[in-house]
Parts: C-alpha cells; structure tokens; sequence
C-alpha cells in the first residue's frame, strides 16, 4: 500500500498509545493547518450550531448567500411547535453591499422578516466579509430592536476569526443577553437547565421525561426545541447541567458566576453515562432522597427493559473494532463505553475540538495500541482505519464516504440523524444501527476482504 | 398578504466557490483548494458529499485574522506546499472565496511567486486559478469560471486535430457517461470536461486513495487548442464567460453552443451536430433509443397533455427542460431560477417562440419564497427541480419530481440521466409514473391497472 505520511505541523495531533512509549502531550486547540483538509469547519458553523434549534427566532445570516443556503435545514433539531428555524434567511450581499456597505440591506431586511415572521427574536450572524467590510451590526441591531421591540442579537461569528469554538462562544455571548431578562417566579426549587442539548430526532424530550420522572423541573433546554421566553427565564434555575460541553461550558461559567448558578457535565450516551447523568442531578439535591430513589427507579425500569435487548447485538459485535471521529470529546468518552458494553474495542479515537484536559482523559481510558487524533482529515483518517483494521467508523457526513469507500460500517453521530441516540431507548439505537451496518452482508463485496474489483 | 423582500430566503442558488470545486473534481489528479475560511470548504464538502455520496477532499487556506489583515499569501503558499506534499496533486484547482477577493489577495500572483520560491522541488502541480467571489452569480458561474481557467491554463495551440471538445455543462456523472459513450460509439477523439462521472461516482477502494481515479487529463485538455471544433450545451453561457468562447477567440476553435439535449428536437440537434462534425451517421444505437422514445411518448401522452408544472434549478437545466416539457404537451407555467443572468427568457424564447400564447412565465434571481408564492396562485400540477423545493411541495400537497442538483433526500441522484434520448427517456417515464401514482392514490377504487 502506498505509504501515508501525517503532514508535518500535526504530528503533535496524532499519537498513539503504547506502554514505554515516547510521551508526547497531544496539541490542541490549535487553528487548522494552512492545505490539510480539515474536517472542522469555522467560527460561523460554531455559532450557527448552537443557536440553530431556537425554533421561535429569527435566524438572519448577513453575508453572501453560500453561509445561508448551506445551513438550511441542516439539522435533526425538532421543535414541538413553532419552525421558524428550519427557513433561510440571508441578506445576500451583492458586490455592490460589498463596496457600499451592507447596513442598509440589513436593516430592512431585518425589519421586514420581523413584520412577516414576528419571532420573539432574532440573530443576526456576521460572515467573513461582513468583517472586513466594517457593518456596524450592532448599531443596526438596536436600531431595529428598538423599532420592533423584540431582542435582535449580533453574533459575531466572522468565519475567520477563530475556530469553531469560538464561534460557540459567541453564541452563548448572544444568548447571556437574553439570559436573566425573563420572570423566575414559580420556578421550583428543583429545577435545572439542560444546557448543549440540541433535541436532534427529539432527544432532549427523552431526557426531560427522565427527569422530569425523577421530580426535577426543567427550565429551558439551551438550546434543543428552545424558546426565546424559556432562554430568558433560565437563571431560576438551580443547576445547569452541560452536555455537548465543548459548546456550553462557556455558558455554564457565565451562568455561575453571574447568577450563581453550580454546573456538572454529563453526558446522556450509552447506559453507564446516561445513569451516571441522572445520579449525577439527584446528588446535587441532598435534602431530597426521594429524588435519588426516583432516579434509581428510572434507571431499573429502563435497564431491565434494555438490557435484554441488548445482548443479541453484544454476541455478533463482540471482537469486532471501531473508529470514533466526532466533533466534541465527551462524546467520545461516551461512545467508548458503550461501544465496549456491546463488545466492541475502540481502535481509533478523536474530535475536532477537544481540549488537553479531554485528551489526557482519552489517553487513560483507550486501550493499548489506540491512536488518538485531534482535528485530522480523510487521509489520517483512512490511514490508521485501514492499518487497525477497524470494522465501523463513528462520525458525520463528511465521515460517511470514507467508511463506505472502504467498506466498513458506519454509523452517523452528527447533527443531521434523525434517530434518536441519548438515552436509554437511545442505546439501543446506538447498537442496532452498528449491528445493521457492522453485520450487513454487502461487506463481503469490498476489496479489503481481498475481492478482486 | 404580499411582503416587501429584500432578504432572500430559502435560497435557489449556492455560492460560486461549490460550483469550481465540483468542477476541478472533474481534472485527473486534481485537488480543489479554497482561498478563504475552512469553513467554506467544509460547508461546501458536506453539501456536495449529501448528493453524490463520494468523498470529496477539498482543501483550505484556512484563513485566520491575521491573513484577513495582512493578506493571504502566506497562507496560501504553505496550503499548496502542504496539500503538494500530502496529496501529490499533478494539477491544484485555486477557486477563492468572499474573503480572499474582498482583501483583494492577487492569487496569479502569489502563484508565480510560489513557483519562482520553490521550483527546485520535487516536480511542481499545475495551478489553475479562478476567480470566484460569492458576492457574484451563484454557483453555476463558478463552475464555469473554473472550466475556461482550466482551458486557458492548459490548452495549448496546435495543428488542427480531428479532435471535438465537448464541455457539458453541470450534469451529473450518469449524463457525463452516456456523453461520453456517445462520442466512442462515434469513434471520433474527444475532450470532455469536466469529467467527474469516475471521481464523483466511483467504485470501492482496496486501499485509500487521496484523489479519486477518474478525470480529464491536463495533457488533454493541452489539446483543446488544436480541436476542430467545441460543443457546449448552456442556453445563458455567454462565449466572454465559457471554456468554449475562450478557445474559439484564442485558438480559433470553432464553438457550437446549443441548449442541453433533453427531449427529441434538442437531442436531435446534437446528433445532427456530430454527424455534421464528423461526417458519418449516428450508429443505429441512437436511431433504437430515439425511436423508442418517440414510442413511449406515444404510450404516455394522455397523461401528461395539459398538466402545468413549475420548473426551477439553473437557467440552462430549466431551459432544457422547458424545450422538453413542450414537446410532450406539458406546459412550464412557470421557469424559475435562482441565477440571473439576464437570458433566461430569451434563451426560452429562441427554442419555444410561442412561448408567451402557451403561458410560460419567467422569473430570474428568485428563491423558494417567491417560487412557493407563484405556486400558490398558479396551482401547477406538479413541481420539477432540486429536492429543496421539498418544503414548498410538502406543505403545498404538490408532486415534486427530484432532478438535477442537489439530491438530499433521495437516493441515486448521481446516476440521474438528464440528456439525450436515453436521459429523456428516463424523465418522461418518471412524469409520466408521476401522475399515475397520484391518480392511482386518488381514486376510491383502487385500480390495479392505469
């Protein structure tokens, strides 16, 4: 096989897990090389990430057109009731907004879409060029705030200014404004917030019915089927609870330190995680055992009817190996675990962007021989799923194709899935949707079987 | 109640970058590389890997704040140094981004410095430039800025070759191949481009290839300059903007231009034109599928006379289409674009001169708003484009009948032939199984033959 060499200025990014092995600290946080073909993507995607499943907003992306058009209905985020999220709204500069400014286009395309649309807020999110053409959103946006009398909150998430982290930044930057504007009053004393989970295929309302099981009010849900009027409450509640935390600690921190407000980090994939998430809220109500006993009781409900189910999935995956490459770290703690609770070993494992603390955590937890990466690209990706003989990729999208080039199974743990993983029930998605791909026989077709093509 | 718009929403146009990506995918050995942010390759990846289900290796300068402020060259030339090393391209497709025109970054010349810099290196890609700032056009303009820098980079002057350029236009892979099919059958030389039928719908790989087989090879499209003659199908292509056009005023190729071949009269124009340009007759392949197309349209008529449809996508696909909906008796009441290139009624106009007495309606620079609000009115019977016209058509109750591209929420759009006899082929037995379907769902009976 024609050798692949890892471009040099990412061998810090690459390291794989031998005992006596050379310690190398793993480099993160760093902006992506200048001609490797990341999969990241830019401050913008960050931002618009985030605040996508606000689903009574405005969301208006101030730019050229491609921004807009590529982040149309892009997610699995669903919403009980209003869909303004799910509509593209650009302001389509031209080359002449590009000269003369695009202020103008802004403000009445702004103040149209609210008189048409009348959401109870709106984004507006800065591109690339709206940067360097100098547009004083801001000044525009309370400009129009003031005429219509709804929020409408610049996000300043300029693609180039940063990675995507930063554009997660901004839009709990954008969402801290709107934070503490709302009434606390009948919040019950036990009562969170779910913070990073974005109700894809409708997961956040299999969690809130967990908790809600458990005598727990949950407050807003940041930002999955959210509301305006559910963000603006969200300082009543008594804890935060962060998943997805490479886009929502930032919040969290906030939220602490201006309202006080405690946060813990969970995670709700796989079984160990998902109890550990329910446990996790109950210790944080000492005075109230009855909620740890409910949480308890959910939890043997759900097992006793998961388990079971599980194990027809565990006899034909056991011994066979996966790659895991998603966007956050967290996520991918939680899939190692569960993919070994259905007999699976983890060969490959990273994120797009994890931090030092995640990455010395990963370290840890990966078994000898596992190759750990940060921001990598196809041909890392493909390098070391070929070399450890990986049975199924974990990933998004643009993950995908590379699985199946290869023949080896996929399954899709990105934004776009309209299966819900969290959860119990979300488990055993998780594990039939491996089996169904890691099992099919349409693999014994693929040249890496050695079939001649 | 009417709105006042300025805003565009729910757009019917990408941005010019995704379309000269799609095409240097279709250049043998060639890695597309943006000049601006990681995100547009990123973006722009995802959209095109969601329709043709391939890998697809875009790479990015990956601008930061300091290259917003001091300029890109720093970060380009290290971008192609890297992705020269890690992909070994023969060829790198340059098409730049809002960001890298809007500061103004001279890419030509940072590529001559580039070279001048490392020349004593392992052997130097070809670089073809584009200009592509998503501010202008849409993506159908960069796909097309990047087929005539392909040209002009590469093609070379030369004794007259009996050798015919054909450039297809935005067609998906299946076409690309009945294209080329046709011009073997013909056993005439050819250079097509772009040719992403292998790259952008391949087989299986053994092993990892970092640029898919498949292509045009650069020492073909060398050629270009000495054909005898060059095809290119696109009503509202004008000749200042085409590959064609460039060849025709610098190597005096002669350029036939004509709209894509869908339906009987167009493709019949086309195979007039090969048999014309290569003195000989259609194989008798050709005479059997036009035939039993003629057939078919004879089978299906009834059910597709006087239905009205809205067709949307890029101008030229909706022209094709137009010239072919006429044919059978189904009139296009209304043909809109999200492009704007001033020629789409005209170019309409010059196929189907009655055009106005059938009731067709034009409309340019459009988005899915505007096209749900004229539907609304109109009440056509169905819906022919892209899969994102699938909002309008869900909440409307209307049919939509997926081509062209995207093709999100179907499965197969890549291997979707549009052209010739064998494309319309296809498209009038999915017009026709169309209205069957509904009428068979309609009925209270539930016939089991229609």
């Amino acid at each position: 096989m024609e050798q692949i060499s890892i471009l040099e200025g990412r061998h810090k990014q690459v390291f794989e897990k031998k005992t006596g092995g050379e310690q190398v600290e793993i480099s993160c946080d760093t902006s992506s090389l200048s001609g490797s073909v990341s999969q990241r993507a830019c401050v913008f995607c960050g931002s618009r990430v985030v605040l996508y499943p606000v689903a009574d907003a405005l969301h208006l992306v101030h730019g050229p057109i491609g921004c807009a058009a590529y982040t149309w209905d892009i997610r699995g985020a669903v919403s009980s009731g209003p869909e303004l999220h799910r509509l593209s709204f650009s302001t389509d500069l031209q080359e002449m907004d590009v000269i003369y400014g695009g202020e103008k286009k802004l403000y009445h395309s702004l103040i149209e879409l609210i008189e048409q649309y009348k959401p109870k807020a709106a984004f507006i999110y800065s591109t690339c060029i709206v940067g360097l053409i100098g547009d004083d959103i801001e000044a525009v946006c309370r400009k129009v705030a003031k005429e219509t009398g709804i929020p409408v909150l610049p996000v300043h998430s300029e693609g180039f200014k940063g990675t995507k982290k930063d554009g997660y930044k901004a839009a709990c930057h954008a969402l801290m404004q709107l934070i503490g504007t709302g009434s606390t009053e009948n919040i019950s004393k036990y009562s969170i917030n779910i913070l990073g989970e974005f109700n894809l295929a409708g997961e956040a309302w299999i969690i809130r019915k967990y908790y809600e099981k458990m005598g727990i009010e949950v407050v807003s849900t940041l930002t999955g089927d959210g509301r305006i009027d559910a963000v603006r409450r969200a300082h009543g509640a008594s804890l935060n609870v962060v998943q997805c935390s490479g886009s929502m600690t930032w919040l969290a921190k906030e939220m602490e330190q201006k309202y006080g407000i405690p946060y813990i980090r969970v995670s709700y994939f796989g079984i160990e995680d998902m109890s550990k998430s329910l446990y996790d809220v109950a210790k944080h109500f000492p005075e109230r055992p009855d909620i740890m006993e409910a949480a308890k009781q959910v939890v043997s409900e759900e097992v006793k009817e998961l388990y079971p189910s599980l194990q027809k999935f565990k006899k034909a995956l056991t011994g066979k190996k996966a790659a895991i490459y998603v966007g956050g770290a967290f996520k991918t703690f939680s899939l190692i675990k569960a993919l070994r609770s259905i007999g699976m070993s983890v060969v490959l494992a990273g994120s797009q962007t994890g931090n030092k603390d995640d990455y010395a955590r990963l370290k840890e937890m990966c078994d000898e021989g596992t190759v750990i990466v940060d921001d990598s690209n196809p041909v890392e990706l493909s390098k070391f799923i070929l070399e450890k003989e990986a049975d199924l990729l974990i990933g998004g999208v643009k993950e995908r194709p590379i699985a199946f080039k290869l023949g080896i199974g996929f399954c899709d743990h990105n934004h776009e899935r309209k299966i819900p993983l969290a959860g119990f029930v979300g488990m055993y998605n998780f594990a039939l949707e491996v089996y169904q791909s890691v099992m099919s026989p349409v693999w014994q077709f693929a040249p890496r079987k050695g079939v001649k093509i | 109640m009417k709105h006042a718009k300025t805003a565009t929403q729910n757009a019917c146009k990408l941005c010019n970058p995704l379309g000269a990506c799609l095409a240097f995918r279709g250049i043998e050995n060639c890695v597309p590389f943006l000049h601006g942010s990681q995100g547009c390759a990123t973006y722009i990846r995802r959209y095109l890997i969601s329709h043709y289900k391939e890998p697809i290796d875009i790479a990015s300068s990956n601008f930061h704040e300091e290259t917003a402020v001091f300029g890109g060259s720093h970060n380009l030339k290290i971008g192609l140094k890297n992705v020269s090393k890690q992909y070994k391209p023969e060829v790198i497709g340059i098409a730049t981004t809002c960001l890298s025109e809007t500061i103004g970054d001279d890419v030509p010349m940072i590529i001559r410095e580039y070279q001048a810099e490392f020349k004593n290196g392992s052997p130097m890609p070809i670089m073809i430039h584009a200009s592509t700032p998503s501010y202008m056009g849409s993506h159908i303009d960069g796909f097309h800025a990047a087929v005539r820098a392909t040209v002009k980079t590469l093609a070379e002057k030369g004794a007259r070759e009996k050798l015919i350029n054909i450039f297809p236009n935005m067609v998906s892979p299946a076409d690309i191949r009945y294209l080329k099919e046709i011009l073997e059958d013909f056993k005439v030389p050819y250079m097509l481009l772009p040719d992403y039928s292998q790259t952008m719908d391949g087989g299986p790989w053994g092993e990892y290839h970092r640029i898919p087989p498949g292509g045009t090879p650069a020492s073909a499209i060398a050629m270009a300059g000495s054909a005898v003659a060059s095809i290119e199908f696109g009503s509202t292509l004008e000749a200042s903007k085409s590959a064609a056009g460039y060849l025709e005023e610098a190597f005096g190729v002669p350029r036939y231009h004509m709209a894509l071949p869908i339906g009987i009269k167009e493709s019949d124009k086309f195979f007039t034109l090969l048999e014309a340009l290569t003195e000989q007759e259609r194989p008798e392949k050709y005479d059997d599928e036009r035939r039993r197309l003629i057939d078919a349209y004879a089978d299906g008529h009834k059910y597709v006379f006087e239905q009205k449809v809205i067709i949307y996508g890029e101008e030229d696909l909706v022209v094709g289409m137009t010239a072919f909906l006429t044919e059978i008796g189904i009139t296009p009441i209304l043909c809109a674009s999200g492009g704007k290139s001033g020629l789409l009624r005209k170019s309409i106009m010059e196929l189907i001169p009655g055009m106005d007495e059938l009731g067709i309606k034009v409309r340019e620079g459009v988005d899915f708003v505007d096209i749900e609000d004229e539907a609304k009115l109109l009440k056509p019977d169905f819906l022919i484009g892209n899969s994102k016209g699938y909002t309008m058509s869900r909440k409307n109750n209307i049919p939509l009948i997926r081509l062209g591209f995207p093709i999100h929420d179907r499965f197969g759009g890549q291997r979707m032939h549009h052209l010739g006899y064998r494309g319309t082929q296809e498209l009038f037995d999915r017009i026709v199984n169309t209205v069957i379907e509904q009428r068979q769902n309609a009925s209270s009976i539930g016939y089991t033959y229609m």
